[in-house]
Order: C-alpha cells, then sequence, then structure tokens
C-alpha cells in the first residue's frame, strides 16, 4: 500500500508539482497518475522511492514513513520502470535483470535462476541473457526493464509511461501482456501516463491530476466516466465518453430481454404473435438445441404454415456474456433489426441486448 | 668526404645507446601521464560531486597547458636542477587539462536515464559511481589517456636540451653534428611508440568495453 498524506511539493523557483496530494494506492491494485504535462505525475510518483523529497506531508509505503527509511534500501524494495527503459548498456541482459538482486547480495545460483525464471515470465527468450541491451529491438528493452523491476520481488512498483517508447501495435501488446502478469502478481503499482486510453485500460483506479498538482478525480474507470466531477474532467476524458464506458461494461452485466424466439418447425401463427408481443416486426428462429438459424420479418411469413417454409435471414455476428457493451453496440448498428443477439459460446440464444439496456445502463 | 644519408653501420654501433633512450622514453612518457592520471581522475569526481569546482580546476589546468614547455622546464631547474623531475613535473602538469576534462565529460555523457534507473534501484552512490558510471566513461577517458600520451612522447624529446629527453637526445645528437642518421633513427622510433601507444591503449579500451563491439 502507498498512502500519500496532504502531500504538497514546491520546488526552489517557486513552482509548485504536487498540491496537498492526498491519495492511496490500496494493496495490489493498480493506480494511475494521469493528467496533461506539468500537472506533477512523475514528480508525485519518484517521491514515493524519494528520487524527489515532499516538500511537506507524508507518503508511506506499506505503512512505513518513505522519510524514514535510508533512500537506497527504500528503493531495492520498489520496482521502477521508466520509459526510456534506462537498461545499463555496459551489463549483460542478465547483468541488467540481476541488478537488485546483486544489489541485496543474492548468490549466484538463486539470482541465475531468478534471471531464467524471470526472462520467461516477461516473454523473451533465454538466448537475450548473454546480449547487451543495444542488440535487443525497443520492445525487448522494454521488456527487460520490466524483468529487472520485478527481479526481487518488490511488493511495490512504479512505472513512468513504461510502454511510451514503442510502436502502438507492441504497446497494445505489452499491457495485455502486463495486465495478466498482474493479475497472477498483484503488485501495489503507481503508473503513470499522459494518455487517458491507457490510464482506462491499466488502472484499477485512476487519479486525474491538473497543472500545479492538484487531485481532480479520484475513482475507478467506470465512476469516472459516470460521473466526472469538474469541467476539466470530463474534457480530459474526451469525446466519446459514453462510448468508453460501454467499453467497460461487460454484456453479462446486463439482463438481456427474452425477445421474440420461436422454433422452426413452429406453425407461422406462433411467430407472428410472439412479433406481436414483443412489438416487432421480426422474430427469431432456432433449431431444437435453442441455436440461432436466423431471423424472419412478419411480411416473410405471409401465406406460410410453418416458420421454416419461409427462409431464415442469417446473422453475421452475436455477443458473449464475456464481451463488452460496446461491442454489444457495434453489433446492433450492424444488425437490421437493431438489436445485438446474445448466445453463449456454444451458440445457443441467451436474449437480447437493445438500444434501451444500453440507455438504461449509461443513466 | 661525403657522408651517405643513412649510416647503416652507426645504427648498429651504437644500438645499445639507441635502447637505452628509447627506454628512458617511454619512461619519460608513462610516469607523467600515470602521475597525471592519478592527479586528474580526484580532481574529476570532485568536479562531479561538487561542480562549481570544475570550472576553476579547468581553468588552473588549461593555463598551466598554455605555457610553453621550455619556459615551464627552464622556471623548474633552480628547484630541481637537471634531475628527471625537472621533466617529469612539467610534463605531468601538461596532462592535466586533458586527463581531467576527458573523465568529467566522460562520466557527465552517462545517459541521464541510465543514472536515474541506477538511483532508482538502490544504488549508493558510491556503488553507481564505480560500477555504472566510470565503465560507461570508459571510452572518453581512454580517449584523453591517447591523447595526452602521444602529446607527452612528443614533450618528452624536448626535454633533450635540459639534459633529459630520450630520443630527443638523438635529434640534438644529430642535429649538433649535422649528422642525419640519428635524427632519423630518433624520429621513426619516436613516431613508432606514439602509434604504438596509441593503438595499444585503444586496444586496452576494446577489452574494457565489450559492450561496445558490434554483434556477432
Amino acid at each position: 500500500m502507498i498512502t500519500f498524506e496532504s502531500v504538497t511539493k514546491r520546488f526552489a523557483d517557486g513552482t509548485v508539482a504536487a498540491d496537498d496530494l492526498t491519495f492511496e494506492v490500496p494493496e495490489g491494485e493498480l493506480v494511475v497518475l494521469v493528467g496533461p504535462s506539468g500537472c506533477g505525475k512523475t514528480t508525485a510518483l519518484r517521491m514515493v522511492n524519494r528520487m524527489i523529497e515532499p516538500t511537506e506531508g507524508r507518503i508511506s509505503v506499506n505503512g512505513q514513513d518513505a522519510a524514514s527509511v535510508p533512500a537506497p534500501a527504500l528503493r531495492r524494495d520498489i520496482g521502477y520502470v521508466i520509459q526510456q527503459v534506462g537498461l545499463f548498456p555496459h551489463l549483460t541482459i542478465a547483468d541488467n535483470v540481476a541488478t537488485v538482486p546483486s544489489l541485496i547480495g543474492w548468490d549466484k545460483e538463486r539470482t541465475n535462476e531468478r534471471v531464467e525464471e524471470l526472462i520467461e515470465t516477461v516473454g523473451l527468450s533465454q538466448e537475450v541473457v548473454d546480449r547487451y541491451p543495444r542488440q535487443l529491438s525497443g520492445g525487448q528493452q522494454q521488456r527487460v526493464g520490466v524483468a529487472r523491476a520485478l527481479a526481487a520481488d518488490p511488493p511495490i512498483m512504479l512505472m513512468d509511461e513504461p510502454f511510451g517508447a514503442v510502436d502502438p501495435i507492441v504497446r497494445a501488446l505489452l499491457q495485455d501482456e502486463f495486465l495478466r502478469l498482474q493479475r497472477e502478481l498483484k503488485k501495489t503499482i503507481l503508473f503513470v501516463t499522459h494518455d487517458i486510453d491507457e490510464a482506462m485500460k491499466m488502472g484499477d483506479r485512476i487519479a486525474i491530476l491538473n497543472i500545479g498538482g492538484v487531485l481532480e478525480q479520484y475513482a475507478t474507470p467506470t465512476d469516472l466516466l459516470a460521473a466526472p466531477v469538474n469541467d476539466f474532467v470530463v474534457d480530459f476524458l474526451g469525446a466519446e465518453r459514453n462510448l468508453k464506458r460501454l467499453a467497460l461494461i461487460p454484456v453479462s452485466a446486463v439482463e438481456p430481454e427474452p425477445g421474440p424466439l420461436v422454433s422452426a418447425n413452429d406453425p407461422s401463427g406462433r411467430a407472428q404473435e410472439a412479433a406481436r408481443e414483443s412489438g416487432t416486426d421480426w422474430a427469431l428462429v432456432s433449431d431444437a438445441e435453442k441455436r440461432i438459424e436466423g431471423w424472419i420479418s412478419t411480411d416473410d411469413l405471409d401465406g406460410r404454415r410453418t416458420v421454416d417454409e419461409a427462409e431464415a435471414h442469417p446473422f453475421d455476428h452475436f455477443v458473449t456474456r464475456d464481451e463488452s457493451l460496446r461491442a454489444a453496440l457495434d453489433v446492433m448498428v450492424e444488425s437490421p433489426l437493431g438489436v445485438a443477439v446474445r448466445v453463449d459460446t456454444d451458440g445457443r440464444y441467451e436474449g437480447v441486448v437493445t438500444h434501451n439496456t444500453l440507455t438504461g445502463e449509461l443513466k | 668526404m661525403t657522408q651517405s644519408f643513412f649510416d647503416w653501420s652507426w645504427v648498429v654501433d651504437n644500438l645499445g645507446d639507441i635502447w637505452a633512450q628509447l627506454a628512458e622514453h617511454i619512461v619519460l612518457t608513462v610516469i607523467p601521464v600515470g602521475l597525471g592520471f592519478l592527479m586528474a581522475f580526484p580532481m574529476a569526481l570532485a568536479s562531479i560531486r561538487w561542480p562549481r569546482l570544475y570550472s576553476p580546476l579547468l581553468g588552473v589546468a588549461g593555463i598551466l597547458f598554455s605555457i610553453p614547455t621550455l619556459a615551464l622546464f627552464v622556471v623548474m631547474i633552480p628547484f630541481t636542477g637537471l634531475s628527471k623531475a625537472t621533466a617529469i613535473i612539467p610534463l605531468t602538469l601538461y596532462t592535466l587539462l586533458i586527463l581531467l576534462r576527458n573523465t568529467v565529460e566522460g562520466l557527465k555523457g552517462v545517459p541521464a536515464q541510465v543514472r536515474e534507473a541506477a538511483e532508482a534501484m538502490g544504488y549508493t552512490r558510491t556503488r553507481q559511481l564505480f560500477r555504472i558510471e566510470l565503465p560507461l566513461a570508459v571510452p572518453v577517458i581512454v580517449a584523453g589517456l591517447r591523447i595526452a600520451t602521444v602529446n607527452t612522447i612528443a614533450y618528452v624529446a624536448i626535454t633533450a636540451l635540459i639534459g633529459q629527453g630520450g630520443l630527443g637526445n638523438l635529434f640534438m645528437d644529430g642535429f649538433l653534428r649535422q649528422f642525419p642518421t640519428p635524427l632519423i633513427v630518433g624520429l621513426v622510433l619516436s613516431v613508432m611508440l606514439a602509434v604504438t601507444a596509441d593503438l595499444g591503449l585503444l586496444g586496452v579500451q576494446r577489452v574494457l568495453t565489450p559492450w561496445q563491439r558490434d554483434p556477432g
């Protein structure tokens, strides 16, 4: 756990980089500090491991006042990853990863085992260990940077735009891998970025900072999008705030509507009735296993005795419970029916997600 | 009687003396460069630790460097006579500017993000200097040593005028006797010495910086 208590940082030239910051990074969570340049997010991060000393207030790390621990000792318990990576150019990848273990005096065998394990964890192949940093690609260097930070298994990690220096495709990949890793490792992480989308993706909670080191809002991504406290936060969250909200809500969070569902061998009158009851001019057609075959309009049914006499129109896309409501919306606008049909992983019908469901959820 | 331009028999007759002068030349190079580095190194560390010291230290080293060589040797004679010290002290002082500047610039040239990472990993200041910053400064420091060494090899010859001089004595001999052979021998050997020392130091640098070599 990292706790900021009324932390203020005033530099010698009078610039205020942190203005009475009070917030907490709960154990095992990833908290993102996000804001425009000049908002002091990096300063806040660097006060945690005392690369910068606060002017006023107190920062405690796992219950202990950071100022009471000698800085080098404090830092060895805190993993640190920066955008420019900062690998040591004159050391091999193995020696780079082994930095903190060697500082705290692990023996060779334990260190080597740990290096081998970490190289694997961050998705590199063992043959890189004897290379030097400049022989690696930017993405590989960034992975080594993460491995180095994790080496002595610190409970706390500080990450300053850790994926900022690589191209967007590699960045998305590294973000996904890191999130997967974090689900296992449950480190307490303070993460800095200027990119609100990255903040939304990575953060369990987000602290939005304004110029002058003012904390505008501290909330979960969902709460932030649902209830931004002021215009600054609204502006910072950017356009398409509702779409971003939908992207954070899983389909499983809303109750699907039953929808007009008929079986292929039902009489056509049954389908007409189902459509009428649902207030639609179409019905969904399923087989005996409740697998969706397609849909038919009430016009298609004219003059037919059973549903399967009319050819059902197939669907291109369905949604499943683990997808987001934003994905459901995407399916919805593509479908001629204006709804998203929800199925389980075996393709069995679960209901429909409608426009009303989405607007209800956004209220 | 006409002399041939180059007299091999002189070389053969004086081989022992030629070797001795070469050895002397090497001693008069290695000691000043070594002492100079021993002085410049702590001065450089102090300049990094207390940046305000750097300008004055560099200024003093620069003034020393700008004093004409011969003048400095002559100034020394009342104190140290015609001893080796009369040669070694000025030669040492001449190396300071280059060695101090290159050591400081080498250390300053360590990328900021590398320094930041080292600090954040929990290196103590001293350990960071010796494990991270100095190794990375090696190419620039060795570049300074190479220039200082080649310069010193050239200056040693001048100390022949105050009774030292190594290969410089061969120049004097050739000049005073209007006899080109020793002059040529001295010249060739001193150029070879400079080139060898330069390449040798480059080799040392390559050994110390495996990380700079191209991937095999």
